[in-house]
């Protein structure tokens, strides 16, 4: 074991995908030499070389179309975009291409080998185009998985289990927590499974939900709501698309309630899915309301950043609000 | 039809192009003197001395507002420094109500057009005066009045743009053009490829100014593009172009005084490639010293642009030691005590959280925000920027 950052735990995962697997190529803008504008390639291109890690002209269409013909050859590209909100360019070829080259083709071709990671979400004063949570968007594209650590144990083997993953994976990092969220690793080669929610606490009263950076608000909320003797029972989505439907609605049968919380705004948001897919399942059992505590349907703000997010007051006052109904 | 017109070979003949070299336009050594055979450029003791105060403002507000952000005053700056000639140069040649789109290191551009102290440091402390309600990043300037476009940080996309805002400008019988500004970097955005294209298929009466600075971030332009920079990207479609020293403000001038009548006459599109440097950091959040070395940059500092300006003032005897001395002063003094003022006022009020996602505000968002006020008068204390502020608070 040792203590590491997200960031550390990142780069510590390419560095063993690289040495495991000389197919593994990291690329992207600044990721060369620089090791990347957030330094998670960091001496990558030194010890593997620029044949294997390296800088691209500055196009996410590029980046990715590029990264779809590698993967179709059979290498196993992970490439970094910048930044999420500046994934869009390159929209088309995940959409149209990454998530449909397997199904178009009756599996004679896949991009299987490939992975995207791109830092993401809000609390870093980024404003509208250095704070979105875009997962919504790809989670409505059958083909892709999407994946979102919330710890640098997490981020490292699940980053590995994206990377080594038959399917195309798009791996979002919470960039707030790049430097905040620290923690034992260990140092050896693990993966955490794709497809599978955590359950981080257990409790009877109400099931909370969400994934990345929420779960440490999540985690702060839990404080408020157990001293008001509020047994709060705490699931880490972990993987978005596909998601665990099965360890959720587990839980809300037995805890009657459920809050999903995310950072992007309200409409179209993931939690609806969540929302519709539990009261499908859990009807009967639910003893109020589904409860969504995420952004406003606005744009990213700044200066009124605090207001917009879903903190652990706003979380608090729907865990209440449920008890209560 | 077809708009090729090749000529028949029974030879296989390749070409890359190289054979055609584009040669790089100057004027302005940097003592301050032209060069042999230059001739001297049509520019007006007046227009002279507003460029160049335009030029040092830039200077001195960057440095400032660099320091204020390693003081935490700030949360985020980016400098133009090295750059100013060639930003400030070419809207010099522009007419003032020509559109600008830039990408988000040409402040000296809004600085020429007389955008005050003031409206920069509302935009940079995001305060209740931030014509953009404090909703991006300081830098993302924007000025109706002034003909600014508003900054968006996705890079690229203000590119195509000015392709349609210019052919608008032509339908409406305007005898005006858009610029468009943007880094080497950025040239490679798709957004880029298609702004060009069309731009000549449509006749357009805009410029497309490229600031070739030799970074996008930590990447240097020889692994961008393997091409001799981005101008020879032109030929491909049928565009007018010319590669000018950009740290001649002389130069940068004269070579958009004429595309601007080429663009504005005939509309035809001109593409101008200003060899610089960026002097500076990427951003406040960039440490150079990771990818490149202080040779590299030290060479460059001793062609600084607004040196060069300044000893071709003081050599027509525009200018004085003295009127260098009293503008710097009193442009530091401004830039504090704006600053001052700027930090102290009130963030924008809650409700423009809401407002200008649609024309009007949504059913939807009205409850939204309802909901949020209820939820600050519960935890006041969580909410400093918003609790208890009248008509705008909750
Ligand atoms: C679509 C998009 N991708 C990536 C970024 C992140 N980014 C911001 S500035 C920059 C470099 C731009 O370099 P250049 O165009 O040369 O302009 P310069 O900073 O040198 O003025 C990058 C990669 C972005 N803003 N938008
Ligand atoms: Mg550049």
């Amino acid at each position: 074991m040792a203590k590491m950052n997200m960031l550390q735990a990142i780069n510590n995962a390419l560095d063993i995908a690289m040495a495991a697997d000389e197919g593994v190529l990291c690329f992207g803008e600044d990721v060369g030499e620089f090791g990347g504008v957030f330094r998670a390639t960091s001496n990558l291109q030194q010890k593997y070389g620029k044949t294997r890690c390296f800088n691209t002209p500055l196009v996410e269409q590029g980046i990715i179309g590029f990264a779809n013909g590698l993967a179709a050859q059979g290498s196993i590209p992970v490439a970094e975009i910048q930044f999420a909100d500046y994934i869009f360019p390159a929209f088309d070829q995940i959409v149209n291409e990454t998530a449909k080259f397997r199904y178009r083709s009756g599996n004679l071709f896949n991009v299987g080998g490939l992975t995207i990671r791109a830092p993401y979400g809000g609390g870093i004063s980024g404003g509208h185009y250095h704070s979105q949570s875009p997962e919504a968007y790809f989670a409505h594209t059958p083909g892709l998985k999407v994946v979102v650590p919330r710890n640098p144990h997490q981020a490292k083997g699940l980053l590995l289990g994206s990377i080594r993953d038959q399917n195309p994976v798009l791996f979002f990092e919470p960039k707030r927590l790049y430097r905040a969220s620290t923690g034992e690793v260990p140092e050896s080669d693990y993966q955490l499974p794709l497809g599978e929610a955590e359950v981080i606490k257990e409790g009877d009263d109400i099931t909370v939900l969400g994934w990345g950076a929420q779960m440490e608000v999540i985690e702060r909320t839990v404080e408020l709501a157990e001293k008001e003797g509020i047994s709060c029972e705490v699931i880490d989505l972990r993987t978005i698309l596909p998601w665990d439907v099965e360890t959720v609605a587990e839980s809300v049968l037995k805890t009657g309630r459920l809050v999903v919380t995310h950072e992007a705004p309200l409409t179209g948001g993931f939690a609806g899915e969540i929302a519709a897919a539990i009261q499908t399942r859990c009807f009967l059992y639910l003893e109020s309301p589904i409860v969504r505590v995420t952004g406003l349907d606005t744009p990213f703000p700044l200066t009124l950043e605090k207001e917009y997010m879903p903190d652990h007051l706003k979380i608090f006052e729907a865990i209440k609000a449920s008890i209560e109904f | 039809m077809t708009t090729t017109r090749s000529e028949v070979t029974y030879t296989p003949t390749f070409t890359d192009g190289d054979e055609f070299r584009l040669p790089t336009f100057k004027l302005l050594q940097q003592d301050g003197t032209l060069y042999d055979g230059a001739e001297a450029p049509d520019l007006d003791r007046d227009k002279a001395l507003r460029i160049y105060r335009a030029m040092l403002f830039t200077r001195v507000l960057d440095e400032r507002m660099m320091a204020a952000q390693r003081q935490g005053r700030l949360s985020f700056y980016m400098q133009c420094t090295g750059e100013e000639a060639a930003v400030i140069g070419s809207t010099a040649a522009l007419d003032d109500a020509d559109m600008i789109m830039a990408q988000y290191r040409e402040q000296g551009a809004l600085a020429y057009r007389g955008f005050t102290t003031d409206e920069f440091m509302n935009q940079l402390f995001g305060n209740e005066q931030d014509y953009g309600k404090g909703r991006q990043m300081p830098i993302h300037y924007g000025s109706a009045k002034l003909h600014y476009m508003t900054i968006s940080s996705p890079l690229a996309t203000q590119i195509p743009q000015a392709v349609g805002y210019a052919y608008g400008q032509k339908l409406a019988g305007e005898k005006h053009c858009t610029i468009t500004y943007f880094g080497e970097g950025a040239a490679s955005e798709g957004d880029f490829h298609a702004a060009l294209n069309m731009a000549t298929v449509h006749k357009v009466p805009v410029i497309f100014f490229c600031r070739n600075n030799g970074y996008a971030i930590s990447t240097p332009t020889i692994e961008q593009f393997a091409a001799d920079g981005v101008a020879p990207r032109a030929f491909g479609y049928k565009m007018q172009v010319i590669r000018v020293d950009g740290n001649d403000v002389l130069a940068v001038h004269e070579a958009t005084r004429i595309a601007r009548r080429m663009v504005v006459e005939n509309n035809s599109p001109v593409l101008i490639e200003a060899m610089t440097y960026r002097l500076a950091a990427h951003s406040s959040s960039d440490d150079p010293s990771g990818y490149r070395s202080r040779k590299e940059e030290e060479a460059w500092r001793e062609k600084d642009p607004i040196l060069r300006m300044r000893h071709w003032l003081q050599d027509r005897e525009w200018w004085s030691e003295d009127d260098e001395k009293a503008l710097q002063e009193s442009l530091r003094r401004e830039v504090l005590e704006t600053m001052k003022r700027a930090e102290k006022r009130q963030p924008p009020a809650l409700e423009t959280l809401v407002s200008d996602v649609y024309d009007v505000i949504t059913p939807a968002l009205a409850e939204q925000l309802e909901q949020l006020k209820a939820h600050i008068r519960k935890y006041p204390e969580a909410y400093p920027k918003s609790a208890g502020r009248g008509k705008g608070g909750a």
